[in-house]
């Protein structure tokens, strides 16, 4: 199991260091940074063994964490718990770097006690965590509220404490899906799949479950053979093939095994209730048609058509990338702002309001320098997008959220529930 | 101010303040941006702003990023006139264009006129370039050039400094092209300069120069003399800028101290005692209290003593000097400096073999000793006990092996191993007494048994054997310390084949009475690796030789289940080889072939050769040194005596293995171990052998192979002897030049027919067919024989030997082969590749060779190889008018050749066709008024130039007689172009 868990800055200084386990010496801090912070040439390989130890390490922003062991452990597992803890330290005190570690320190080592003992990931759920490790100063607990604490971390229902009690009983579900594209200069899509999340955030008063439906095809249509006869009307399309899921430890999965439905009694406030994965069938928001002409050695013309294939208006950036001997760039674009960034060899253009189903023309002349060196020749980058469009790429909808309350007397109608999509870019990259 | 680069300033510390690597990167990609678009821009940048740039350029490589682009700009910097843009050119050059970058070419001539500027400075700038580039292009181009601003009269001082160091850096890189010519004697003048930082520089290169051909340079033995003489006698205040805390030039000292080093004393007497006074001078000055406590001012102080004494070494002839250098190592011998410590111990090491201060070290055998017991640092120790390694003889001999003993209980591992190997040397080399030396070693056994190598006990046993004075006194000692409770392997070992030999001596004594000794011995067996049981079973059998009455006991343990079927084969075959011998023979048998080991012969001690493979440099030179000491007159003798001894080391070898089996079998239960016991020691003087030779050899395969080379070549040519010799790198001589044809030339008549064809049957018996193909192309061909082997047999020791019976045959032909393996397989064939290049025309017909062995006889054939001047003819057309021309062009006498000669073949038309035409001429029809004729004409063509010729075949079909002219430009080739053609038709 993790015998150390260390972070770093960017210089490799160490921030936190935890060993959980004696195995691990103090030298294996210095290991890591010298062999893989410092090394020579960048290391990209998420897992390093250095003298028989195993480093796995994450990067956010310019900060390292790594945990490390000297046993064959789980890698998948590791890195589970990895992003977990960023994410318990996100919502602890927010961006993660270098400056808000070393506020926190002191609570990130109590965050660290509970989050793992003798290497072995315990609880690592925020909204419990916040019941007994708090920013605030140390409110002296009486005999009753610990033995609370106690009895519902162990107890069955751990994310969720009793006697929550709301005014008002709202409900937030956003899907988020972020739809990755490779396309070929010719329009044929080379690869494609959505990655797709639902969030959820709720503010029920009681035990409340609530059961989920989506349009899942699968789960449709068991639902359907179930009561043939409401189903005989309903169109076939509208379903979408969803490769694999993941849930929530709150929603029941024997339910879900034998009666295809998605039940579960939510944590209360913010969680990811699924996680699932799509790659049939996308819509894909926008398609980029790139021309690029190379007119001897020293000039070359690009031009680039977008089109939404949807009917929204939204903020788009698209980068197309330069060769690495550009001398000089001028571009000429229809709508939106573009820009030669020397930082990042690209050309960046910017619409801020792009319309539905609208089509819109940049095209640059890029004045090259000759290189003395000939053998290299540009690889041609692929040009990206970056956008964020109100609706599921997958075609996923969210068909109902029931909500039962059987103690209290509130149902289903008295639930406010807000429910959202938006489809963001992953890596939405057209080859020119 | 505008000087300062600003912008380059600001982007250093940008660069420098960057939180993450990304962020650089991108502050980089913008520069670099920012660079291009000046550089492609259409305002001409002037020399700051470029110079700007390729600076931000070099730095932005620095970091670790490739550059690209900017190289012209580098370049064109080097037109200005400003020193620091020059110097910004000249640095991107030498850190970013490579040796084969198209504008090297331009550089190349800016080097040049800066090299020819009246600037000093310009002259100064191009020289660093050269020497930072280094190449073997830039050698080519500038190694020529650079004496003359060496040697020119008004060249500046820096200059001058700048050329030497320069063509010592091409010298370094490319030594061949370097031309020495007079320069060189007056390169020793500049010893003499009046600005030391040329003398220095021209020393350095001196003495690189020195190191390829010292005679050419003996001038500089003087003048570096009186240079010397002169720094040392300055005061400190006379030198000024190359005065070093105190010290006057000490780099200077060093370096002519270490150029001297080159040479041996001078013998002109005034030089000699000039030198003399000045390693006196310096020898005083070291004991002179220091000037400064700076540790700088001792460390110039040191180095120049140090070489001085490293100097006084080398010569080795002033017996007073010598020991003034030892006393002064003494006292350096307790400094609180461990470097020092180490210098004077190792400086030491060599004063100890010369024969004058040989005893002014022994006087500090005392410090040494506690140095080897207090010293905190490792190395030091090594060095000490070096030192005490060769301050030893016969007179502290045991004092020292004694020290070395008990200091050996604490030692490091690491030098335990060769302490180890030292003590056994001179135990052995300086043992007066053999009983102390049997004590010394099986204390040596006791102590460090694991570092006591197979050779210490080896040479142990043999000694004892030899010695019979010390045999019983051995056998109660190795006894006795059998009977400690824990005890080495090796001494298991020891004490089985000793006891095993001359436990009679001490079984009078009840304490050790036969069956004592047989269970003390049995008691160890179960603890010891198999082929430790394989030696304590050979002492067994001798046992029951010696003491019939513990026959029984040791027939038990033979015939145990443990040892008659162990796994281990050589232990079961022993064993049971062993039973039947002590079951089943009478006593006199069992005396006889038990019978006690004959004397090994007198040889050097192995244990020499391993601990000189351990440490080659500085046993080397210990050994040298201390056979020069021995005889002084031939030092070359020891080779030569090494060399001699070679081979009659290497005869029994080949007899030894089998034939004295028993013997070696008692000792050990390798087949090299055996060797070696037996006084063979094949792999020790292998490479003696081939040292002897003439050249570095490897192992004992290098001395067959070279055994080999001897036999094959010696037999086939006298001359070529030596030189197949004195390739001991195993690298058979495949071409041989000047050999008179020895063996009669078969296969004749087959020869004949490749004038005119290419491919065929070469040679054939009832062993070896030999094929050949070629194909020729131009001016070069390549042929490639086969050898098929015609029997069931292999034929071994194959090899084949191209002979130039005519050595003119060298600088006409380059011919190469690609040897064939030395085996030819049962019915198997292999091809040998030979490459030939026709340099010239030429007559005489290269031979081939082959040997091999077959069924255990050796065979030679010698074949002519179907190389004939034609091959290299291409035919050529031409019309009439043309041909008449150039007939009448070649009609000078030397130029035709004719011939009348009875025809061979009969006389039809067709078939002389195709023989002319595969001969390589061409067959011109309508040209000769009477059609019967042939005429033709062909070009040979060799690498120094193309032979035109032209022929004219006239048969007479009643007298069955050929008319045949040939017409060419160089007047041997017609005639060997007819002779060849004569045969043919």
């Amino acid at each position: 199991m993790i015998g150390g868990l260390f972070v770093y800055n960017h210089k490799g200084e160490v921030l936190i260091s935890r060993v959980y386990r004696d195995d691990i010496g103090r030298n294996a801090v210095d290991a890591f940074r010298v062999n893989v912070i410092h090394a020579r040439q960048q290391v990209r390989s998420p897992v390093n063994m250095i003298a028989r130890t195993s480093f796995f390490h994450v990067k956010r922003s310019n900060i390292w964490l790594c945990a490390v062991s000297k046993k064959n452990l789980n890698a998948a597992l590791v890195f589970q718990f990895l992003y977990k803890m960023l994410e318990v330290m996100g919502s602890y005190f927010g961006k993660i770097n270098e400056e808000n570690i070393k506020n926190n320190f002191v609570l990130i080592y109590e965050l660290l006690d509970e989050l793992l003992d003798y290497g072995y990931p315990q609880n690592t759920d925020t909204g419990v965590l916040k019941t007994f490790i708090t920013q605030q100063g140390v409110k002296s607990q009486t005999k009753e509220e610990t033995t609370k604490i106690t009895n519902q971390v162990t107890g069955q229902i751990a994310w969720r404490r009793e006697g929550i009690k709301y005014r008002r009983n709202e409900l937030f579900l956003d899907v988020v899906e972020s739809v990755n594209l490779l396309m070929s200069p010719q329009g044929q899509v080379l690869s494609a799949h959505v990655s797709g999340r639902v969030l959820m955030k709720s503010y029920l008063s009681g035990m409340p479950e609530c059961k989920f439906g989506i349009n899942d095809k699968v789960i449709v249509e068991s639902r359907r053979a179930a009561d043939s006869s409401s189903a005989a009307g309903a169109t076939k399309s509208g379903h979408i093939a969803i490769d694999d899921c993941q849930f929530h430890q709150c929603v029941k999965l024997s339910k879900f095994d034998t009666e295809h439905a998605i039940s579960f009694i939510p944590p209360d406030g913010e969680f990811e209730l699924m996680r699932y994965r799509n790659t049939k069938d996308i819509s894909l928001p926008f398609r980029v048609i790139p021309l690029v002409r190379e007119i001897g050695r020293t000039k070359m013309e690009v031009k680039v058509v977008v089109k939404s294939n949807f009917k929204a208006v939204t903020k788009v950036e698209v980068r197309i990338p330069t060769p690495l001997n550009t001398s000089g760039v001028q571009v000429i674009c229809m709508k939106g702002k573009a820009r030669y960034k020397a930082s990042d060899n690209a050309i960046v253009w910017k619409i801020k309001r792009m319309g539905g189903m609208k089509e819109w023309q940049l095209s640059a002349e890029i004045d090259l320098l000759n290189a003395t060196d000939k053998a290299k020749k540009w690889t041609r980058p692929p040009i990206s997008m970056n956008f964020e469009v109100p609706f599921a790429a997958s075609g996923f909808k969210v068909r109902y959220l029931k909500v039962f309350e059987s103690k209290l007397n509130y149902s289903d109608h008295d639930v406010i529930k807000w429910v959202r999509y938006i489809g963001k870019s992953g890596l939405y990259e057209t080859r020119c | 101010v505008k000087d300062s680069m600003r912008g380059l300033a600001v982007f250093i510390s940008d660069i420098r303040n960057c939180k993450s690597k990304e962020a650089e990167e991108k502050r980089i990609n913008k520069e670099l941006a920012n660079i291009r678009s000046k550089f492609k821009g259409d305002k001409a940048l002037d020399g700051y702003q470029k110079k700007k740039y390729v600076c931000k350029l070099l730095f932005i490589f620095l970091l670790g990023n490739d550059i690209d682009f900017g190289h012209m700009e580098a370049v064109n910097l080097l037109n200005s006139n400003k020193y620091t843009e020059k110097q910004i050119g000249y640095l991107f050059i030498s850190v970013l264009i490579s040796e084969n970058n198209e504008l090297m070419r331009l550089v190349q001539q800016n080097l040049k006129n800066d090299l020819a500027s009246r600037n000093p400075v310009h002259v100064n700038l191009a020289l660093e370039c050269i020497a930072n580039i280094g190449s073997k292009e830039m050698a080519e181009m500038f190694a020529p050039e650079i004496p003359k601003l060496l040697v020119m009269g008004d060249a500046g001082d820096t200059v001058k400094q700048s050329a030497a160091l320069c063509l010592l850096k091409l010298f370094r890189t490319a030594p061949e092209m370097v031309p020495l010519g007079d320069w060189t004697s007056r390169v020793i003048h500049l010893l003499n300069d009046q600005h030391m930082g040329v003398v220095t520089a021209a020393v350095s290169l001196i003495e690189a120069l020195v190191k390829r051909n010292p005679d050419d340079f003996k001038g500089c033995v003087s003048l570096s003399i009186s240079r010397l003489a002169r720094i040392v006698t300055s005061s400190y205040t006379d030198l000024q800028d190359y005065t070093y805390y105190f010290v006057p030039a000490p780099w200077l000292s060093v370096k002519l101290l270490r150029l001297l080093q080159n040479y041996p004393p001078p013998e002109d007497t005034t030089v000699r005692n000039r030198l003399a006074e000045c390693l006196e001078t310096i020898l005083n000055k070291a004991v002179e209290p220091p000037k400064s406590k700076k540790v700088q001012h001792s460390n110039a102080k040191n180095a120049v003593l140090f070489e001085a004494i490293s100097l006084i070494i080398h010569m080795d002839s002033d017996p007073s000097l010598l020991v003034r250098a030892c006393s002064q190592l003494g006292q350096f011998l307790s400094n609180r400096e461990t470097n020092l410590r180490y210098l004077a111990l190792e400086s030491m090491c060599l004063l100890a073999t010369s024969e004058f201060s040989h005893d002014a070290v022994k006087r500090h055998q005392e410090t040494v000793v506690t140095a080897l017991k207090s010293e905190r640092d490792v190395s030091v120790r090594q060095r000490a006990v070096d030192l005490l390694y060769a301050m030893c003889d016969r007179s502290n001999a045991e004092e020292i092996v004694g020290e070395m003993l008990t200091y050996l209980e604490t030692a490091d591992y690491s030098i335990r191993g060769e302490l180890v190997l030292k003590i056994a040397i001179l135990a052995e080399k300086y043992a007066s007494d053999y009983t102390w030396y049997v004590d010394t070693i099986l204390n040596l056994i006791r102590l460090a048994g694991d570092f006591v190598s197979e050779e210490v006990w080896y040479r142990v046993i043999q000694i004892v054997i030899n010695r019979e004075d010390v045999q019983a006194y051995a056998a109660k000692t190795v006894f006795e310390a059998l009977e400690a409770p824990a005890c080495h392997e090796n001494m298991v070992k020891v004490g089985g084949y000793i006891l095993g030999e001359f436990g009679n001596l001490i079984a009078g004594d009840a304490r050790s009475s036969p069956s004592t000794q047989f269970q003390l011995l049995h008691g160890k067996f179960h603890l010891c690796s198999p082929p430790t049981r394989a030696l304590l079973l050979s002492a067994y059998i001798k046992l029951v030789n010696l003491f019939p009455e513990i026959r029984e006991d040791i027939i038990a343990v033979l015939e145990s289940d443990a040892n008659l079927r162990n796994s281990n084969v050589e232990i079961q075959q022993r064993a049971s080889e062993y039973l039947s011998l002590a079951r089943n023979s009478t006593q006199d048998v069992l005396a006889t072939v038990l019978e006690e080991m004959p004397p090994f012969p007198e040889r050097e001690s192995s244990i020499l050769a391993q601990l000189r493979k351990k440490k080659p440099a500085v046993e080397d030179a210990i050994r040298v040194r201390g056979e020069k000491q021995q005889q002084r007159p031939a030092s070359g003798a020891a080779d030569g005596a090494a060399a001699s001894a070679a081979p009659i080391a290497a005869t029994p070898a080949s007899g030894g293995g089998g034939g004295v089996k028993l013997q070696g079998d008692i000792a050990g239960a390798e087949s090299n171990t055996d060797s070696d016991l037996l006084g063979l020691d094949f792999g020790g003087s292998a490479p003696a052998a081939a040292a002897g030779g003439g050249g570095a050899g490897g192992g004992s395969v290098d001395l067959l192979s070279s055994i080999l080379d001897v036999g094959v070549s010696s037999s086939s040519s006298s001359s070529a002897a030596p030189s197949a010799a004195s390739g001991a790198s195993a690298q058979r001589k495949t071409v041989v030049v000047g050999a008179g044809a020895s063996g009669s030339i078969v296969g004749e008549e087959n020869w004949h027919k490749f004038v005119c064809k290419n491919s065929g049957v070469l040679y054939e018996n009832d062993i070896l067919q030999v094929g050949v193909k070629c194909d020729y192309q131009q001016s070069s061909g390549r042929i490639v024989v086969y050898y098929g082997n015609k029997t069931p047999a292999p034929l071994a020791q194959f090899a084949s030997v191209i002979n130039l019976p005519d050595s003119s045959l060298t600088n006409q032909l380059g011919i190469q082969v690609k040897p064939v393996g030395d085996r030819v397989g049962a019915s198997e064939q292999v091809n040998e590749v030979i490459t030939v290049d026709c340099m010239a025309e030429f007559f005489a017909c290269p031979l081939l060779n082959i040997r091999f062995v077959y069924s255990g006889v050796a065979q030679s054939i010698t074949l002519k190889l179907p190389l004939t001047i034609n091959k290299f003819m291409q035919s050529s057309e031409m019309d009439s008018a043309t041909f008449f021309q150039h007939w009448k062009q070649l009609s000078q006498p030397e130029q035709e050749c004719q011939k009348i000669f009875q025809a061979k073949f009969p006389m039809d038309a067709e078939t002389t066709k195709t023989k002319i035409l595969g001969f390589g001429f061409s067959l011109l029809s309508n040209i000769d008024s009477n059609p019967a004729n042939f005429v033709g004409a062909g070009i040979v063509q060799t690498k120094s130039g193309n032979i035109g010729s032209l022929f004219r075949l006239e048969p007479n079909q009643q007298a069955q007689m050929y008319r045949l002219t040939v017409h060419s430009i160089k007047p041997g080739v017609s005639k060997r172009l007819c002779e060849l053609l004569e045969t043919q038709i």
